[in-house]
């Protein structure tokens, strides 16, 4: 059948195989921990986080050691100044973390600019090169990907609870200022684990692009967590597919793909879509035989009294 | 005008304040809160907006930095015993868009009792469903937060502080924007809770719903201007000394009205000179 070849048909590569599972690794780590960064406004910081940890990936790549732990020192380090930073009252927190993220970044290329091969270099860590994914950058992104979901789910509730009533997570003694610096430190693994697949300046779109579509499609955080993973893993395998038949760069291929699964979401969600809640006004506003308008709230409940 | 505190107090029983300045920085926002709160008694805190009401809820919680003094709860520091305390936070604190139901909120208030790693029980459940009925919204416990009034919303955040189950109850503008029967809600657990011996604080800008929920005034403009028994506080002349300026006094139905009565009537809206900021 020729719709099973276009799918195993890649698969006869190692390189394919071992791509697919860095795609699917990365989708479902970015797509589960997206969901607080979306809820929390942390789009942003996790821009910010992913410039921050160029040069600790520059840094270890020129003297020759694995990148992986060469990015994670430099996200724990990025999290720690971010977290205090934020608490300083003088400084604003954006206009501290641009500063912070921007020197770094720019750390990150001077450095790399004294390499012999600095463009394709620069390339490969800027967006990313999947299909140069080795046995050990699996494991690695593995390991980290399983500790990122493993604490997502064993401070479930604190996380939840700090989420969303920050001042009364306070109240309850909740420490919020090291589960704040948890999540930045989980962010900063989440990004490491995606970098191969995505590259450094795309990673944002991953972190934020599954977990938002899913927002547009549950109101219950466990769901939103498993959809967006879900999203995320979908986007991954499809994106690299595309990149495949097309010949076209995998990781902007992926971002692409979640991104039009954004855009779907956004118009045809069943109860938030643009075009849906469109279609479900004009039905009430035509007063179908089968419509029923209800009200959420007793208290608001009134007769209509036409003029 | 302060009211003198009784000599003899019964720590064991009491929540007491003393001498608690807490200062953002270098600015101080509130000084010399004085108090002795039996359990059973309703404390209306009153003032202007950035008097520093808030910051006394959150103060004795411990989560704003106190530069001086001390807030025991039963003869031990009450940050030390902050699952016995309550809290119901302003409206404004609330992400209300977060995909949580109603079920979901009220289980928070259990999470000091279950802690780090646990898991809620059949008896955090039953609790939950408990106090969903006490301010009556048990039928909308699968319901989302956001798609709620802000009434009910009020509700499930009284709802969550009883499933707490703790000794004393903080609600920080508990009245503002919701409606009629809300606030009769709140008004009757506020009654109940007292009448179970738990100490009550309620932070408020509207003195009508003060003088009818508490027992007794902390009038607080960035120091502490007085505390004391109603009939003794909600007087013309201390409110114009917290306030900074003249009041009006409205009188309500039922109550006796203090001096410089000009008009009568249920609900009144006292606008107050005093700085506005926050």
């Amino acid at each position: 059948m020729a719709g099973i070849d276009y799918l195993t048909d890649p698969l006869q590569y190692d390189f394919m195989k071992r791509a697919l599972v860095e795609v699917i690794l990365m989708g479902a780590v970015t797509g589960a921990i997206g969901a607080y960064i979306v809820l929390r406004g942390l789009a942003f910081i996790g821009d910010a986080l992913s410039h921050a940890i160029f040069p600790g990936i520059v840094i270890a790549f020129l003297l020759g050691q694995g990148i992986f732990f060469g990015a994670l020192i430099f996200g724990i380090l990025t999290s720690i100044s971010i977290g205090i930073v934020s608490t300083s009252q003088r400084v604003k927190e954006d206009s501290a973390i641009g500063v912070l993220f921007a020197g770094s970044f720019a750390l990150g290329i001077v450095l790399i600019s004294s390499s012999k091969n600095f463009t394709r270099d620069l390339a490969s860590f800027l967006f990313g090169n999947v299909l140069g994914v080795t046995t050990h950058d699996i494991v690695l992104s593995a390991i980290a990907g399983a500790v990122v979901i493993v604490l997502i789910a064993v401070f479930y509730r604190e996380l939840l609870i700090t989420s969303f009533d920050r001042a009364g997570a306070e109240a309850m003694g909740l420490p919020v200022l090291v589960l704040d610096l948890m999540l930045l430190v989980l962010i900063s693994l989440t990004i490491v684990v995606s970098l191969r697949a995505v590259g450094n300046i795309l990673v944002v779109a991953m972190l934020v692009t599954p977990a938002a579509t899913a927002r547009l499609l549950t109101d219950r955080l466990p769901v939103m967590i498993g959809l967006g993973a879900l999203i995320g893993v979908v986007s991954g395998i499809v994106g690299l597919y595309v990149s495949y038949y097309n010949d076209v760069a995998a990781g902007g291929t992926i971002v692409l793909v979640a991104t039009a699964a954004f855009g779907l979401a956004w118009l045809f969600a069943p109860n938030t879509g643009y075009v849906t809640t469109r279609v479900v006004k004009r039905r009430v506003a035509a007063g179908g035989p089968e419509t029923t308008i209800l009200f959420e709230s007793p208290e608001i409940q009134q007769p209509h009294e036409s003029a | 005008m302060i009211a003198t505190t009784p000599v003899t107090v019964d720590h064991e029983n009491c929540l007491v304040i003393r001498d608690l300045t807490v200062a953002y920085g270098r600015k101080v926002v509130l000084e010399g809160v004085q108090a002795d709160i039996r359990r059973g008694q309703v404390v209306g805190v009153v003032g202007p907006n950035g008097g520093g009401k808030s910051t006394l809820l959150k103060a004795i919680l411990g989560i704003v930095p106190a530069v001086s003094g001390s807030v025991m709860l039963f003869g031990k520091p009450a940050d030390k015993c902050r699952s016995r305390i309550a809290y119901v936070p302003q409206r404004e604190e609330v992400d209300w868009e977060f995909p949580v139901t109603v079920h979901d909120v009220v289980m928070m208030g259990r999470y000091p009792h279950t802690g780090w790693l646990r898991r809620n029980t059949a008896n955090d459940r039953r609790i939950a469903d408990e106090v969903l009925r006490q301010v009556d919204m048990a039928e909308y416990s699968g319901q989302q937060i956001g798609q709620l009034s802000g009434g009910q919303q009020q509700r499930v955040f009284i709802a969550r502080a009883l499933a707490q189950e703790g000794d004393v109850l903080l609600l920080d503008e508990p009245m503002s924007g919701i409606d009629a029967s809300t606030q009769d809600i709140i008004l009757r657990v506020i009654e109940e809770q007292s009448q179970a011996g738990k100490i009550i604080l309620l932070a408020t800008h509207d003195l009508v719903s003060a003088s009818c929920a508490c027992d007794c005034l902390c009038c607080v403009n960035e120091r502490m201007v007085s505390y004391g028994p109603l009939a003794e506080t909600y007087t013309s002349e201390n409110l114009a000394a917290t306030y900074g300026g003249p009041v009006i006094m409205l009188g309500r139905a039922g109550a006796p009205v203090p001096a410089h009565t000009h008009h009568t009537g249920d609900h009144t809206h006292h606008h107050l000179p005093g700085p506005e900021r926050t």
